[in-house]
């Protein structure tokens, strides 16, 4: 087959793009899945969440997504908060989170796409901003505005993550309980309440994908469920709790799914995430940049 | 109670109900009572792996969604056995075609069997957490092979003719209460299956992989072996389950045969009712299924499911052994007030 380079290149970009998206879908999963072992199935549930927010306060006021998001910050990290005390309290106190705690967060997502469709319908949702319509053209590359804004502020949010898990008391408090539970708490620091933090900090990642996601694409609520594969795909691949790693998979991912969706269709390319974890499973279990 | 006398017993409550069934002559009944009896079969099927084994399977949909698929690609080739029964071996197998529901249930479940085994196979020497999200993202996979796959009808779906009756000695037997049969002698089967599973070794085995998986290994409990079992057995009940339903329901396509509503109730079933014995996944679907039943019909769709998920955090945060726990609870404290 004779591909012609500018399509190649053109793909490569789309694919970048998405994957800088992919990076914030899948940072919130990193810190509650690859750092503190809680499996939130239910994270795509959030995004979709947030995408409705940031939908009804547009669609009323105007106002910008990605304003909106970062104001709605602080109310997902209560939300986060308040979801793990429920969490601690019934299922890892009791050493039950592997069987109980996997349905409760299915349970979780399974209320928040029934409930979305009962109050919104299944229309497709979007959004109004002026970056939506126009597209930068640098010779024969395009760059859609609509991409380009959400993978650049999203890749901005996974540097300040990782910042603030390098830099800050708390956020290096979060990756000792990463690494060990139990030294920790004999070194009389208490666990939960580092786990509390983290996990409303990674449910707050998901009003800023939110975001983005209904910025890229029109919403509708069963669409969360696509993410799932694909975060948990990029999670494992990037190599669990590395966040420099999951943006190695992401872009990978979206590069490879967009030459699947060019050469192939656009109907296959949701096959191509779970190829990427079954093999990722079967052959480096540990991921790019895992330890 | 002996295993051949209880699977006996079951085929007699099964025999009783279609008697019953019967004798109150309402297509509506056997119509309800078809996902009643799918739901009972389809809990069943996943709490020997995630009851027994404590390994969660999100697949439930895509492992239905073989057999119902196994069904209709098999039902088409009957259809125009001529056109796609061609050479020596397609001569062969010429006479066996169309091939008859209870075969299709057969095949069906060895189908849904290996993938499982294929699946497992993959994914369940690694944390349990990978196998759980493997089959969360199998369900999606399957429905993109579906959707790309034009002999069945693609994302277009695709048309089952069925007979109106079926000739029986005597007199005639509906098609509906036909199938209403076939599911209810399946779900005797799983039934038995599992209650067969929790008195035997296998079942022992299973229960040691979900207390403590790491001492099991040690003591020498074979667990990938066991686990594998369970995830085969597992599977192709569940493609049993499925593949009636093409027949049942007249037209598939896979937005609803992949529905999300079969992977909450094959869960929130054996939650609600119980997960360590096989009454448990009994009751939490014939509570959960009829519950359904009767408010798709007074309130609406959306909503039961609704109530579905509710009720499935409910139980799992406040009452973790579902029902059967709680009678348990109930029994103990008055044995010792």
């Amino acid at each position: 087959m004779d591909i012609p380079v500018d399509l190649l290149i053109n793909a490569v970009v789309a694919g970048l793009l998405i994957g800088g998206f992919y990076a914030s879908v899948t940072a919130g999963i990193s810190i509650s899945f690859g750092m503190l072992d809680i499996v939130n199935i239910a994270h795509p549930g959030f995004i979709i969440l947030g995408s409705y927010i940031v939908y009804i306060i547009n669609s009323t006021t105007g106002a910008d997504p990605v304003v909106t998001a970062i104001v709605m910050l602080p109310v997902f990290y209560f939300l986060g908060m308040g979801i793990y005390l429920v969490y601690y309290a019934a299922f890892e106190r009791r050493g039950q989170e592997a069987l109980r705690g996997l349905a409760f967060f299915f349970g979780l997502l399974f209320i928040t796409e029934v409930g979305l469709i009962l109050a919104f319908g299944v229309d497709y949702r979007y959004v109004e901003a002026r970056y939506i319509g126009p597209t930068w053209h640098i010779g024969f590359v395009d760059l859609p505005l609509r991409m380009l804004v959400p993978c650049v502020v999203s890749l901005l949010m996974v540097l300040g993550l990782q910042l603030f898990l390098m830099k800050s008391f708390i956020g290096r408090a979060i990756q000792a309980v990463a690494q060990d539970q139990l030294a920790l708490q004999l070194l009389a620091a208490n666990p939960t309440r580092i786990k509390r933090v983290a996990f409303g900090v990674s449910i707050a990642t998901a009003a800023l994908a939110g975001a983005f996601l209904i910025i890229i694409q029109p919403v509708e609520p069963s669409v969360g469920r696509e993410y799932i594969g694909r975060a948990f795909a990029i999670c494992v691949l990037g190599g669990m709790g590395s966040l420099p790693g999951a943006v190695i998979a992401a872009m990978l991912l979206g590069v490879v799914e967009s030459f699947t969706a060019t050469f192939y269709g656009p109907s296959w390319a949701p096959a191509v995430s779970f190829g990427f974890l079954l093999a990722t499973l079967a052959v480096r279990p540990a991921g790019i940049l895992g330890r | 109670m002996r295993p051949w006398k209880f699977s006996l017993l079951m085929v007699a409550a099964g025999a009783g109900v279609f008697a019953l069934a019967l004798a109150i002559r309402s297509d509506y009944l056997f119509f309800a009572g078809y996902v009643v009896l799918q739901f009972i079969v389809l809990a069943t099927a996943w709490n020997i792996l995630g009851g027994y084994c404590g390994y969660v399977n999100f697949g439930t949909a895509a492992f239905f969604a073989i057999g119902t698929y196994t069904t209709v690609a098999l039902h088409k080739i009957g259809a125009n056995s001529g056109r796609y029964l061609s050479g020596t071996l397609g001569e062969l197998l010429q006479p066996l075609f169309p091939l008859s529901v209870p075969a299709l249930v057969i095949l069906s479940g060895a189908v849904a069997g290996v993938i499982g085994l294929g699946m497992g196979y993959l994914t369940l020497r690694l944390r349990g957490v990978f196998f759980a999200i493997a089959t969360l993202a199998m369900a999606v996979v399957l429905q993109t092979l579906v959707i790309n796959w034009e002999f069945v009808g693609g994302s277009r779906g695709a048309y089952i003719i069925r007979e109106e009756s079926l000739p029986m000695v005597g007199f005639k037997l509906g098609y509906v209460q036909y199938l209403f049969a076939i599911m209810l002698l399946l779900a005797a089967v799983a039934l038995s299956v599992a209650r067969l599973i929790e008195r035997s070794r296998l079942g022992y085995g299973f229960a040691t992989i979900r207390d403590d998986e790491m001492a099991a290994e040690a003591a020498g409990v074979p667990t990938l072996r066991l686990k594998l079992i369970a995830t085969a057995i597992s599977g192709a009940l569940m493609g049993m389950a499925g593949a009636p339903y093409p027949y049942y329901i007249g037209y598939v396509e896979p937005a609803g045969t992949f529905g999300l509503q079969y992977a909450v109730n094959s869960i929130a079933m054996p939650m609600i009712g119980g997960t360590t014995s096989w009454a448990g996944p009994l009751i939490g679907a014939i509570l959960l299924g009829s519950m359904q039943q009767i408010a798709t019909v007074t309130i609406s769709s959306a909503v039961n499911l609704l109530l579905v998920g509710v009720l499935l955090v409910v139980f799992v945060v406040i009452a973790p052994n579902g029902i059967m726990g709680l009678i348990f609870d109930w029994q103990h404290a008055r044995r010792k007030p």
